[in-house]
């Protein structure tokens, strides 16, 4: 079998074809099937629900929590509205697959969202998008006009009486509105502040009403389960680790991009496909799993395979499958302040360690950056980032603390050699 | 306050909400405002505010937090080039640098002309095309070099 | 029950609650900031980070839901880490300014701070710096001192009712702060000033004044409103320094309203009256308290003589003790008239057969399903009665209105019938009728009556459905259905509709001691005559209790004509009021402060308090006035050694068997609205009463402004006037120039133009006719 071609491919396979986005391109190659035979056959939602548990999918927005199972959370006999809601809101550092699916093949996440709504008994859907990507929600909701007019969403679905709608919701400029509970908050229009948990979306979601939300890639790979069968969708990768994944490469290598590829394919081989480091360059540190997930080192990341259990042992998550590749030419600190700027700009301010803390991170490690590092700093920055993580309300906290306390366990030298020597030992 | 078009686009988006979730409707609102005025001022967030029957003081919530709404005037093409770590990889700091030169203004500033402000920006999750900057919140130019900034920036009126 | 154990303790707690719940069941204290328990959760300040067994990170424990066989430790080294770390996050930001804090002494940051911090901060960046807002007149910010702990924002959402402060910005950047420089105006806003933990909100007239260590705390309760609310009066060198609330479940919870919190300013302020004044040739000069009295007890001994009793009118103030009411009524009713009134503001001068009062407990309002409101501005007249509310419409609770204004209550109405105050009995008929129609039994002879209703409107018949469902129910009689000059016949229809839906009738009595008054009989005895009467029927003298008629009556031109034209007039009074025009005596008598006394609240509940500083000056507490004075008339029966022996005599161990809203039998006729343009006139929050009128910091809010003419949009375009120009209102013979303002909740053929206000004394009848015109 080869990688990232039709074989392998859930979710981009439409690229193979010249108008990889239409309506058109999607039904000719067996698109909406599977919607068509569950309200034909009225197949119950456990019986989907039970396809997805043995997919063994894991969520793709970064948590890797099993698909089938949050399903199942949802309650069934409720008497009000219930809702179903995507998370396109990829916002993670390096994370750029969301994006793709709707610009290359977003029927099949409509599909996928009816599914899911269908099978949750949701009336409605929403799919929140990342603020910076105009263009795409644009085109997503274009790809929902031609549904609606094929009778795809609306009132009456494909004549089976059942109605279901879906609407994008456009974010603009918040990568906290990425955290579930953040998003929702937004989606009702206001500051994207997580909610504290318990109560989970499952019974206090959307409005208060019961709500499953999922990454793109996620729903985006349900109507292939549903086609394909879950045990299909399970063989793709390994177990526990169902399906291809998407990739997304970014630094230093040669091809930079997106590379949809069986779980559990060796680090090595995908470097390879995004054309490896680049010449003259070698490998220094891969972040595997989008910003949050601690970096490691280059000789832990090529003995990793990629999938979420490999990259767990290695120390570090497979997160949102957003792989930063740094080669030898990288100021680690350098590379550390500006995540450590993200983290410091995006905290949404609610809670105390993470308001006050990612501040103190960041202008700790700045200081180190621009000369005035004590040798102190570096064991404080530890300190600081255990009092940050688990005491926060949402993972922020914690996705702010892995990269510093990763960069310097890892990179500890370099840091001592800049607070030392107030200038950089990479020399870039 | 607002064309009959933004109001139009305004009733559209609240016709994707529950009716008594009017406030779901007010990113969109504020970014339809912004897209015809060019940023938000005190009496545009009131003004929204009171169409979606919600206290100005959270529609003004909701503007702070979002970057991408501007609370003081700005040129006619803002540019907002992201500066994250994997765009910084590829080069961002290069185009950064140009983009100043060529502009004369640093992050945050307006030319004297009223022509271009420029913006740092955080992830657009398009990372795999970096260096890339956002034209006017709405358009992506991404695999930029000193190149093709420049005739981008020309090419802006 | 769960069973959990916290601390090694074994305690079974109610399914549903949380551990900080727990935690106070079983008296431990767990630090906490955003926590407030009549406030949502927010969990974002994580002080309250406590271990628990099976957990892998430590959980807040006021959102921490409890489970069966829970182990929770609050104090274990790790949840001593966390809150720790937690407490260093909120001091590297915090200013070190606790010695010119005003919070410095009760502040909850110092205090845990105390017990959970570091010794040195190992903070060394630079600290965070925020504007100062300017939140009007009553609150003083420094907002470099929050701690976003957001319990100001949320009161504004869940209690008040309306959203004035917001936290914009993200991360470090947010910032408590109103919209644009608009100063706060909700009539709750100074609990903000408790709810914050820290130095940021304080109190703005009490600023810089004293230290909290310095002051002497006694309980009191607030002298305004019928609600009673408990206070803590705070009291250096003799001088009340501020108040605050205290908390009492039953009444106030842990709020108070911005009168009974700020009005104390007026105390010691320059209009108090300090000396006993005599007139003598128009000229006012000190006097002992001998020769005032004796002057006092002469003139009226001769006037009784010369032209009768019934040519002495009394009126006393409901806002005075219970005891001193009760003197003042032995006085008059011994010097042999019957013309003794507190109702300053009634048309109606009917007394009922007992007194009027809610119905039922306060605390019963928020577990009510559905309420008619009748004529009750609620938000200004009763700003902790409008917050119960509130919450019981957030439970479901479905509120109806019938009023001439469509105000924004601040929650949602179910239906509002919005008419012209002529058409309120009109309205009520309609209710009833729909009711009627429904199958209800309004009693035989409302029952009859109502064949006079011809159209019933949707309005009224929302209403109707609306009272015909649910359980608990009410029927609330608000300060302009107790004024109106029909108050008898709407009480009537008001009761019918209440027995017929199972609702329980109450009147939203409007001041501090409306129901003490009504007790100890400040009423008209059978030939005596009502304020209104008193005034319009001009008496030869006056003896007033604490009482402004000439801005309280419900026609204040009247009452300045009578009061100008009586022969004698004497004014026991705190204050320098307008009685320095027309009357002959002015005693200076203690405000609540400075005597002990008692005050019967709306829900009939009987409150004492003790005098918390020395009266001030010259000033005694008026029952000892009044003893003199009895004594000095030989009427016998006044002596009595202190306030309690006076208590005694006054109310009843079963006072609360007066309690009765039962009407008085009254024909319903006027069920058909007047013709023209009529008035509405409200007692403006901080006119309520002769304190409240003296606080600075109150005269200088929003609801404290100049009275407008409010004008719907219609009757403006027809008048040719613009918002905010000049309109003269006439009514009889009085006139007064206003600027008009566009209000088109308003009811047809109605102008809202306030009463109990010096710039509009010159008017005439609350709800009367009126006239506009252009200036
Ligand atoms: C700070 C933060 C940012 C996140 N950003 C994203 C995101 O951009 N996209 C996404 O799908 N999930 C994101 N997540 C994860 C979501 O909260 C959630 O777990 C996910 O959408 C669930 O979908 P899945 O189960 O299909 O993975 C983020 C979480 C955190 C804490
Ligand atoms: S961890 Fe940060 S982003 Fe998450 S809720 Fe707390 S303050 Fe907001
Ligand atoms: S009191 Fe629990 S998090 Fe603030």
């Amino acid at each position: 079998m080869s990688l990232n071609t039709p074989d392998t491919q859930v979710c981009l396979w439409t690229l193979q074809h010249s108008e990889s986005a239409s309506l058109a391109t999607y039904t000719a190659n067996g698109g909406y099937e599977a919607l068509k035979k569950i309200l034909a056959e009225k197949t119950p939602a456990e019986a989907i629900i039970a396809e997805v548990k043995t997919s063994a999918l894991r969520g793709r927005g970064g948590a890797g929590f099993p698909t089938g199972l949050k399903w199942s959370f949802m309650p069934r006999n409720f008497p009000g509205d219930k809702y179903v809601v995507c998370n396109t809101d990829e916002g993670e550092p390096g994370t750029f697959k969301d994006r793709d699916i709707i610009r290359f093949n977003p029927h099949q996440l409509i599909e996928g969202m009816i599914i899911a709504g269908y099978t949750l008994g949701a009336k409605a859907g929403y799919n929140y998008i990342h603020g910076e990507i105009f263009e795409e929600y644009q085109s997503w909701e274009r790809a929902l006009e031609e549904a609606r007019a094929a009778g795809l969403l609306g009132r009456d679905i494909l004549g089976s009486g059942w109605d279901f709608d879906l609407h994008a919701h456009q974010g603009y400029g918040a990568y906290i509105c990425g955290e579930e509970t953040a998003l929702l908050e937004s989606i009702e229009g206001k500051k994207g502040q997580p909610r504290f948990k318990p109560p989970f979306p499952a019974s206090y979601g959307l409005y208060g009403k019961p709500t499953t939300i999922n990454n793109t890639e996620t729903l985006a790979s349900i109507p292939w389960i549903m086609r394909h069968g879950g045990q299909a969708f399970l063989e793709l990768g390994k177990p526990n680790n169902g399906g291809s994944k998407i990739f997304s490469i970014s630094g230093h290598v040669n091809k930079p991009g997106n590379y949809e590829i069986p779980l559990g394919t060796p680090f090595a081989d995908l470097l390879e496909m995004a054309g490896g480091v680049r010449t003259g360059h070698t490998l220094k540190a891969v972040i595997p799993g989008g910003s949050s997930a601690p970096v490691l080192t280059a000789e832990a990341m090529m003995a990793c395979t990629m999938d979420f259990d490999s990259v767990a042992r290695a120390g570090s998550m497979l997160g949102s499958g957003a792989v930063i590749v740094m080669d030898d030419s990288v100021c680690m600190v350098k590379a550390l302040e500006r995540l450590s700027y993200f983290y410091f700009e995006e905290s949404c301010g609610q809670c105390t360690p993470c308001r006050e803390g990612t501040g103190w991170l960041y202008r700790i490690v700045h200081r180190i950056e621009h000369g005035q590092g004590r040798p102190e700093d570096l064991d404080e920055l530890l300190r600081i980032g255990k009092n940050i993580g688990g005491n926060t309300i949402c993972a922020l906290g914690e996705a702010a603390v892995g990269p510093v306390a990763s960069f310097v366990k890892h990179f500890r030298k370099e840091f001592e050699y800049h607070i030392e020597n107030k200038r950089c030992m990479v020399g870039s | 306050m607002l064309s009959a078009e933004s109001l139009a686009q305004i009733d559209r988006e609240l016709t994707k909400y529950p009716p008594e979730q009017k406030q779901s409707a007010v990113m969109a609102a504020l970014r339809i405002a912004q897209t015809e005025l060019g940023w938000l001022s005190r009496d545009t967030i009131e003004f929204v505010a009171h169409y979606l029957g919600m206290p100005a003081i959270a529609a003004y919530e909701v503007a702070t937090f979002y970057n991408m709404y501007e609370l003081a005037p700005v040129g006619r093409n803002k540019v907002t080039l992201c500066t994250n770590l994997p765009c910084q990889l590829q080069g961002a700091d290069k185009i950064a640098e140009h983009m100043q030169g060529k502009l004369g203004i640093g992050f945050g500033e307006t030319t004297a002309d009223g022509r271009y402000t420029l913006k740092e920006g955080e992830c657009m999750g398009a990372c795999g095309h970096g260096p890339l900057c956002l034209h006017n919140n709405h358009k992506m130019h991404d695999h930029l070099t000193p190149d093709s900034v420049d005739k981008l920036l020309d090419d802006m009126k | 029950m769960p069973l959990i154990e916290i601390d090694g303790k074994e305690i079974e707690i109610a399914a549903g609650s949380t551990v900080m719940d727990a935690a106070h069941q079983a008296g431990i204290t767990i630090p906490h900031f955003c926590y407030h328990k009549k406030l949502s959760i927010a969990a974002s300040c994580r002080m309250c980070l406590v271990e628990v067994e099976k957990s892998p990170k430590p959980l807040p424990a006021c959102a921490t839901p409890v489970t069966e066989g829970m182990k929770v430790m609050t104090r274990s080294p790790k949840a001593i880490a966390a809150q720790q770390g937690v407490m260093e996050f909120l001091l590297i930001n915090h200013p070190l300014d606790c010695p010119i804090c005003d919070q410095g002494g009760e502040c909850q940051l110092q205090d845990i701070a105390v017990g959970y911090g570091g010794s040195a901060s190992r903070y060394s960046e630079p600290k965070r710096v925020v504007k100062e807002k300017d939140l009007g007149p009553l609150i003083a910010t420094d907002m470099t001192r929050c701690i976003h702990c957001s319990r100001c924002v949320r009161f504004g959402q869940e209690i008040a009712g309306l959203m004035e402060l917001g936290m914009p910005g993200r991360g470090e950047h947010m910032e408590v702060m109103p919209y644009l420089e608009t100063q706060v105006s909700h009539e709750l806003s100074g609990n903000v000033i408790e709810l914050c933990p820290v130095g940021a909100l304080t109190s703005k007239p009490f600023r810089y004044s004293a230290r909290s260590w310095e002051l002497s705390r006694r309980k009191s309760v607030s002298p305004h409103d019928g609600l009673g609310a408990n206070i803590q009066v705070h009291v250096k060198n003799n001088r009340v320094m501020r108040v605050v609330p205290l908390e009492n479940e039953a009444i106030n919870e842990c709020w108070i309203a911005d009168r009974d919190r700020y009005s104390y300013e007026a105390l010691n302020s320059d209009a108090r009256l300090t000396s006993p004044l005599l007139k003598e040739n128009g000229h006012w000069r000190e006097a002992g308290w001998q020769e005032a009295l004796e002057h006092v007890a002469t003139r009226l001994a001769q006037i009784r003589e010369s032209k009768g009793a019934a040519a002495i009118g009394a009126l006393a103030s409901p806002h005075q003790t219970v005891e001193e009411l009760y003197l003042f009524t032995k006085l008059m009713r011994g010097l042999g008239t019957e013309n003794i009134d507190h109702r300053l503001a009634r048309a109606d001068a009917t007394v009922g057969a007992g007194a009027r009062w809610l119905g039922m407990a306060i605390a019963d309002l928020n577990r009510l399903d559905r309420v008619l409101l009748v004529g009750a501005t609620i938000r200004k007249e009763q700003p902790l009665i409008a917050q119960r509310l509130r919450q019981a419409v957030k439970r479901g609770a479905q509120l109806n209105v019938l009023h001439a204004a469509g105000d924004d209550l601040l929650c949602k109405v179910n239906a509002r019938l919005i008419g012209k105050p002529s058409a309120w009995l009109n309205g009520l008929g309609q209710i009833a009728r729909a009711m009627q129609e429904a199958g209800a039994d309004l009693g035989t002879d409302v029952g009859a009556a109502l064949a006079a209703i011809s159209g019933v409107s949707d309005h009224a018949r929302a209403i109707a459905a609306s009272l015909m469902s649910g359980e608990q129910k009410a029927v609330l009689l608000g300060e302009l259905a107790q004024n109106h000059p029909a108050a008898t016949q709407l009480h009537t229809l008001a009761q019918a509709i209440a027995v017929a839906s199972g609702a329980t009738l109450g009147f939203l009595a409007p001041a501090a001691n409306s129901v003490g008054a009504q007790l100890v009989g400040v009423l008209p005895g059978p030939e005596g005559l009502g304020t209104h009467a008193m005034l319009a029927e001009p008496r030869s003298a006056y003896v007033l209790l604490g009482a402004e008629p000439e801005l309280d009556a419900y026609d204040a031109a009247a009452a300045n004509a009578a009061l100008r034209g009586a022969e004698f007039v004497v004014a026991l009074t705190a204050f320098k009021t307008d009685a320095q025009d027309y009357a002959d005596v002015l005693l200076p008598i203690s405000p609540f402060t400075e005597t002990a006394g008692s005050f019967v609240n709306l829900e009939g509940r009987a409150q004492s308090f003790h005098g918390v500083v020395k009266p001030l000056g010259e000033a005694r507490p008026a029952w000892k006035v009044l003893r003199v004075l009895g004594n000095l008339l030989s009427l016998g029966g006044f002596d009595y050694d202190n306030a309690e022996a006076v208590r005694g005599d006054a109310l009843a161990a079963d006072f609360a068997a007066g309690l009765n809203n039962t009407p008085v039998a009254a024909a319903l006729e006027g069920l058909m609205p007047g013709d023209g343009l009529e008035r509405v006139a409200e007692t403006p929050p901080y006119q309520l009463d002769p304190v409240v009128r003296r606080s600075h910091a109150l005269q200088a809010t929003v609801d404290a402004g100049v009275p407008v003419v409010w004008i719907g949009s219609e009757l403006l375009t027809g008048l040719g006037i613009a918002e905010g120009g000049m309109v003269r209102v006439r009514q009889g013979g009085g006139e007064a120039i206003l600027p008009a303002r566009r209000d088109d909740r308003l009811a047809i053929d109605t102008v809202r133009v306030a009463a109990a206000h010096p710039l509009t004394a010159t008017l005439g009848a609350r709800l009367g006719p009126v006239s506009v015109e252009k200036v």
